[in-house]
This record gives structure tokens, C-alpha cells and sequence, in this order.
């Protein structure tokens, strides 16, 4: 099949948007479990990928948690525990931490701000973010740390020689995002077969649907908001693996909140569908305005023009596609 | 009444003499506006240290400086420059020798006030590049190279591996989008009028982990090397990206903020290949290292975690503080005083002089590029090596001698801006500089 170069591109382009909007999606995913449960803004979430990175990081290499704080101690000096952990047991005991500090999150914060007004339980999470910062820096370290759990990062050959068979033109997709979207289509699944048919999911979608009323037939609000901060985490877990493979540990990784915001703001902050479909929308739209657009005004345009795109879709559907509009009665 | 005002001033004031650890007097104070928190932490840090442990070596073997001991006062700026300037602010009455800000933002801001505060400042490898002619920045300095020697030195390399032509080579810039990613552009577009290759530019915003559009485009367009302008995060992930479309690395060159190796180890044996420049040096072979180990790391006196030596930010703080130190014993040799004031300090950075002797003497023979400060040009020489990872070692590679800037291209353009800057400011260029 012949085809225009700039069209061969564009297609490029728009496969490549739809796969970065995928790595949008896994974090705004956990910004909507949170917001659907508890009405909560969780400004913290970014923060949370990083944290749950650097501790999968830590324990797969076998470091010493406050190592550095521990060494103040005059004569001694520690710096890791001599192992390496595999990196599935690794996951798998990152996510015990996230739910550990999802209990002591729900003990120390959320449980003595209930009935407060939504703007009280966001700033809290905004010093929960500056503290799981602080935390992970002094239980870790800062220095950049290299995410090895065996993800395949390059080129995908695969897509190169086929789409070269079709067109002449072979496309450039990178296997780690092929790798996202098949761990993000699994783990929507499992959120949707969760909150359809657990008891515990359905709790869930009854709280998100109305606190007291869950209340009054003996939901406990406080394990509900356990529940729903460590499913959190484990996504901010995910999403952690995935951009911190990419870019290395580091703390800039907590920023990854910012190419949520506009997903939220599109998709809507109460729908795991509306986060993905959001997360296609801005990957697709951003690439595609950057490769017809960007030349002409100096490029580097997906950071604003993403929010440009969030702010049209307000305009016309405030509570965002999928989210529920808001009617509330005097 | 009055007694109780004046007992909750005086505690006050004790009060705050305690908390600020005001240094005593006969101290000669420099401030390090460090950022060991924040995204740009990683490389904050062994810049940070670096700075610090070269301190306490002084303090440690020598003393101090001409029997002076060193005071480092270490503010967190997070890399923000807001909080820059209040370091600045809560510092500069602590008298304070000379800044280094680690950051082209903050240098933006705090020129004008340093100006006006008579304070020096210098903003090696960084700030604002004009700021090398000293007709008009009298107390900004910017030696031993700033970003458009980087630009005119990359050339220059590329000249020399293309038997001295880049007629219709392609050259694609990646940069950061500020201030600092920008300031390379105007001098590679006079370098390629001069040698006609075709320049693009390829703009990475804040914070630049997610590049999917730029490297698509560098795939499209095929050039030839692709030049970066990065900090923080978007140095691996380029690297990165470049590896996954097959960019041959060796055609990858950074400016120095772009070649530590928290820039290429996440990206593992990958970054194999990719270049960078540098203008200080590289490991641990050096005699100063023995004075570290023995003065400062030995006796539990290291900064931080202590484990960053050797690095290349842990080594260019290490040259930072060599060098402001070097012009505090200057200062005290021309005023044959111990105690100097920032503006001796001012003085005798214009009169630097870092011979081989010099940094032989300091245990950092080869460590940088002689050169001699003077009153026009307080931008040194110019000059920088090109390092180049070897991913299986896990160590830069030193791959050219010192490769010097064009002057004839760089010097016309510092001098239209600095002039730009004096009229812009109603500065009246010093008239006793040549």
C-alpha cells in the first residue's frame, strides 16, 4: 500500500499518542479510584508512584532502609543488606508497603478528618505529598536508581517489519508501551470485574455513590478508604514501574502527576473508562498537534496544548465525558 | 513594659544568632545554594558535596585559608529560583564571599542584585553567557567556559571528525526549553551560516520525561548528530529514547550538564557510546583524592551520604570550590590581610591566574584548563575535553585533548549582548577594562 510520506507519519504519530496516552492513564487511574471512593483530590498520588518505585527499587537491590540515618551513628556504617530480591517478589512486597502505609494514612489522616470539607482532606493530602517526598528521600537516598524488573525497553521489531511489509515505511513503537497497554487493559479489567462483582467492590461503588447512605447499612467507611488507597497505591505502584523504567528513579517522577491532571480533566474524575479514553485522547490529540503544528510555532507544544484540549472539552461538559454531573439541590 | 520589650528582643535576637549559626567574624563565609531535594536533587547533591568536602579539606589540612577557617553556609534552593533569591537574601549579611547558584535561573535573578549588593558571583559552565565580558559585568564571572564556548567547541569536534566540513551535514539541537536550553541557539545558527550545515531545533519541556514527538521527529528527519541541552530527568530519557530509534550514540553529544553519569546509568549498557563535554575531571586519580580520603572521608567528615566521589558534579564542585578558594588566598596575598571583604574577593577573581604549577600544587594537576582571569574577559578560555561513556566500565572516557571555543564567532556576540544588557540597565561599561 502506497502512501503519502506525511501520512505514513501521522499514522506514526497517532499509534505512538494512543500508547503515551496509555502511560497517562495508569497514573490518572489512581487519582479516579481515590476521588470515586472518597470525594478526595489526592494531590499526593504523584509522590505515591515514586515512593512505591524507589521502595521496589530498594528492596530489589537489597538496600537498608534509612541507611543514611543509621551511619550518623557513630561506627557504624551500613548500606545494604548483601541481597538481591527478585523483581516479582519485589512487587509483591512493594505493594504490602503500600497497603501498610495506606493503614497508617487512613489511622493518621483520613479517619480524623471525617465530614470535613473536601478542600480540608486536599490539603492534606497536599503534606502527605511533601512528607511521602521527604520519606522516601531519607529512607532511600536521591540518587537515581536504575528500575530493572526485566521490562523490554526499544524499538519493537515486530511493528517495524510488518508496518514496512504494508506501507514501505516501517513505524517506530516502543515495546515498553506496548507493555503498558497490555498491563493497563489487565489491570482495568480487574478493577471493573472488582467493583462489579465483589462484595467488597460493590461497598466501594456504594460509598462513591453516597457516604452516609453506605454508612447506614453498615459499610465501614474506614475500611473502604483502606481498601480504596491501597488499590491506589498498587496503581501508583504500576504506574511507577512503568515511567520509572523509562527515566530512572529519580524524584522528577513524582511530576508524572502533571500529565494526569488534563486526562482527569477530559475523561472526568469519577470514571476508570473516562481515564482511559482520556488518556488516549490527550496522547493521540498532543502528538498529532505537535506534528502538524508544532513546526510552525517552535514546537514543544504537548505540555500546554494538552490543557488547552482539557479546558475545550470543560467548556462543554464540565464534570468531563464520563464523569457524573453534579445536581445539587438548596 | 518597656524592660519586658527589650528582654523578648534581646532573646529574640539570641534566639536567632543561635538558629542562623551566624559564623564568627574572622570566618571567611561561602554560601552554597544547594538543591539536595526536588527533581533536580540527583544532580544537586554531589555538586553540593563536592563543594563542601573540598571545604572541610582546607579546614581540615591547612587550616583553613591563610589561617583563616572556611565557613560553608548551605541554603536549599530546591532548584527554584524563588528560593534561590531568599537564600541569597537570608545569606549575602553573613558576609559573604562569593555565590555559585548552580542554576541559570537563579543567576538570571540574582545578577542585578549581586551588582548592586557588591558581591561576586560565579556561574561556571552556566548563567548567563554575556556575562563573560567584564566591561559590564564587573561581579559576574563565568570561567573557565560558558554555553556558547559549548556550542563552538561541539562544532569544532564535529569539524575535526568530518575532515574540517559539515557542508550539508544535518545537526539537530535537543534542548531544554528555558532559558538555559536556549542559550546555544543563536551561536549555532552563526556557526552554521559559517559552515553550512542545516540546523534543527527540537524544543523538550519541563521536566522532559515523556519526548515520544521529538524523537519521532530525529527518526524522520535522519541527522546527522543530534546535539543536547538537557538537565534532570530529560537527560536519560533522551539517551534513552535515542537508543530505542537506534541513534548511533557516538553521533550524541551533550553540553557538560549533560554528561553525568545519572544521565547515562539508568539508560545501562544502551548509552554506550554517547558523548558529552566536560570541563573538569573526571574519577579519582588525582593526589587531592588522598587528601580527601585522609582529612575528610577517613575521618567521618564527608557531606551527604558520602558517596559520590569521583563523579563528574561531585568533581566540577570540587573545581568550583578549588576555584573561589583560589582567589580568596589571591585576595589575602594583595591586601596582606587574612579577612577579606567580597569586594578583594572581586579583585582577585579578575586577576586569577590558574596555572599547571597552581593546580599542581592543589593535588589537581590536569583537573581543569589554565587559564587567566582579566578585566575584559571573565570568561577564561574557553575550553573543554569530550568524554564518552563506556557503558561495560561504567566510566567516562576522556576521548580529546582541551578543545578551545571560536573566538572569533563567540566574542562579537558576548559583546552585542553585554551591550544590549548595559543599555537596557543604563550601565555604563567600565572604561578601565581592555
Amino acid at each position: 500500500m502506497v502512501l503519502p510520506d506525511q501520512v505514513l507519519y501521522a499514522m506514526e504519530a497517532a499509534l505512538n499518542g494512543l500508547l503515551s496516552g496509555v502511560m497517562y492513564a495508569l497514573v490518572a487511574l489512581g487519582f479516579v479510584l481515590i476521588f470515586k471512593a472518597s470525594g478526595v483530590f489526592n494531590y499526593a498520588q504523584g509522590v505515591m508512584a515514586l515512593f512505591a518505585a524507589l521502595t521496589l527499587v530498594g528492596i530489589q537491590q537489597g538496600q537498608v532502609p534509612f541507611a543514611d540515618v543509621i551511619n550518623l551513628i557513630p561506627g557504624v556504617e551500613v548500606h545494604g543488606f548483601g541481597w538481591t530480591v527478585p523483581a516479582l517478589l519485589a512487587i509483591v512486597l512493594t505493594g504490602l508497603v503500600m497497603i501498610g502505609m495506606a493503614l497508617i494514612i487512613e489511622a493518621l489522616i483520613l479517619k480524623h478528618l471525617v465530614n470535613q470539607p473536601p478542600i480540608i482532606l486536599f490539603m492534606a493530602t497536599i503534606g502527605l505529598a511533601y512528607f511521602l517526598e521527604g520519606l522516601g528521600d531519607t529512607m532511600w537516598g536521591a540518587d537515581i536508581k536504575t528500575m530493572d524488573v526485566g521490562l523490554p525497553q526499544g524499538m519493537s521489531g515486530t511493528i517495524d517489519t510488518v508496518t514496512n511489509a504494508w506501507f514501505g515505511y516501517g513505524f517506530y513503537v516502543d515495546q515498553l508501551n506496548i507493555v503498558a497497554t497490555v498491563v493497563a487493559a489487565v489491570l482495568v479489567a480487574l478493577l471493573m470485574l472488582f467493583s462489579q462483582y465483589s462484595k467488597q467492590g460493590r461497598a466501594l461503588r456504594a460509598v462513591a455513590d453516597d457516604h452516609q447512605a453506605a454508612l447506614s447499612v453498615g459499610i465501614s467507611l474506614r475500611f473502604i478508604w483502606v481498601l480504596v488507597w491501597s488499590i491506589a497505591g498498587f496503581v501508583a505502584l504500576v504506574a511507577g514501574i512503568m515511567w520509572g523504567a523509562r527515566s530512572g528513579v529519580q524524584f522528577s517522577l513524582s511530576l508524572i502527576a502533571l500529565k494526569a491532571l488534563p486526562v482527569l480533566m477530559l475523561g472526568g474524575f469519577t470514571s476508570i473508562p473516562g481515564a482511559i479514553v482520556g488518556g488516549l485522547i490527550i496522547g493521540v490529540g498532543e502528538q498529532l498537534f505537535e506534528f502538524w503544528v508544532g513546526p510552525l510555532v517552535g514546537g514543544a507544544t504537548e505540555n500546554w496544548f494538552a490543557y488547552v484540549l482539557a479546558l475545550v472539552f470543560l467548556v462543554f461538559r464540565p464534570q468531563g465525558l464520563f464523569g457524573e454531573k453534579i445536581i445539587e439541590r438548596v | 513594659m518597656k524592660l519586658k520589650l527589650a528582654t523578648l528582643a534581646l532573646a529574640t535576637g539570641l534566639m536567632g544568632g543561635v538558629l542562623t549559626a551566624a559564623p564568627a567574624m574572622a570566618d571567611l563565609v561561602f554560601p552554597s545554594l544547594s538543591y539536595r531535594t526536588g527533581p533536580y536533587a540527583a544532580n544537586g547533591i554531589p555538586f553540593a558535596d563536592g563543594y563542601a568536602d573540598y571545604m572541610t579539606l582546607l579546614n581540615e589540612r591547612d587550616g583553613g585559608i591563610g589561617g583563616e577557617k572556611v565557613k560553608l553556609l548551605e541554603c536549599e534552593t530546591g532548584y527554584n529560583t524563588e528560593k534561590g533569591v531568599e537564600c541569597y537574601e537570608s545569606t549575602k549579611g553573613s558576609g559573604a564571599l562569593v555565590y555559585q547558584p548552580l542554576s541559570t535561573g537563579i543567576t538570571y535573578q540574582l545578577i542585578p542584585k549581586a551588582s548592586a549588593d557588591g558581591i561576586p558571583m560565579l556561574t561556571s559552565g552556566y548563567g548567563r553567557t554575556s556575562a563573560a565580558d567584564g566591561k559590564v559585568f564587573k561581579w559576574i564571572f563565568n570561567f573557565p567556559a560558558n554555553y556558547w564556548d559549548g556550542a563552538s567547541i561541539m562544532v569544532k569536534y564535529l569539524l575535526s571528525q568530518n575532515n574540517d566540513s559539515l557542508k550539508g551535514k544535518k545537526i539537530a539541537l535537543v534542548y531544554h526549553n528555558s532559558a538555559y536550553g536556549k542559550e546555544p541557539i543563536r551561536t549555532l545558527q552563526e556557526l552554521e551560516k559559517m559552515y553550512g550545515f542545516k540546523l534543527s531545533l527540537i524544543p523538550v519541556d519541563h521536566p522532559g520525561q515523556e519526548q515520544k514527538s521529538q524523537w519521532l521527529q530525529i527518526r524522520r528527519d535522519k541527522p546527522d548528530y543530534v546535539l543536547m541541552w538537557g538537565w534532570g530527568v530529560m537527560n536519560p530519557v533522551a539517551i534513552q529514547e535515542a537508543a530505542n530509534i537506534r541513534f548511533p550514540m557516538d553521533h550524541f553529544i551533550g553540553i557538560w550538564w549533560s554528561g553525568s553519569e545519572n544521565d547515562v546509568k539508568p539508560v545501562g549498557a544502551k548509552a554506550d557510546g554517547y558523548k558529552a563535554l566536560n570541563f573538569n575531571g573526571v574519577g579519582d586519580d588525582f593526589p587531592v583524592y588522598g587528601d580527601l580520603k585522609k582529612y575528610v572521608y577517613d575521618a567521618g567528615k564527608a557531606a551527604g551520604a558520602g558517596d559520590q566521589k569521583g563523579t563528574v558534579l561531585y568533581n566540577r564542585g570540587l573545581y568550583a570550590a578549588f576555584l573561589v578558594t583560589q582567589a580568596a588566598k589571591l585576595a589575602q596575598q594583595d591586601t596582606g590581610k587574612p579577612q577579606i571583604t567580597p569586594a578583594d574577593m572581586r579583585d582577585a577573581l579578575e586577576k586569577l591566574d590558574i596555572s599547571d604549577k597552581v593546580m599542581a600544587d592543589a593535588g589537581m594537576a590536569g583537573f581543569g584548563a589554565t587559564f587567566k582571569v582579566s578585566c575584559a574577559n571573565h570568561g577564561g578560555p574557553g575550553e573543554a575535553k569530550v568524554n564518552q561513556w563506556d557503558a561495560k566500565a561504567g566510566k567516562w572516557k576522556v576521548v580529546t585533548d582541551w578543545i578551545t571555543s571560536d573566538k572569533k564567532v563567540i566574542d562579537p556576540l558576548i559583546e552585542e549582548d553585554a551591550a544590549a544588557y548595559a543599555k537596557e540597565n543604563n550601565i555604563t561599561p567600565r572604561a578601565d577594562c581592555n
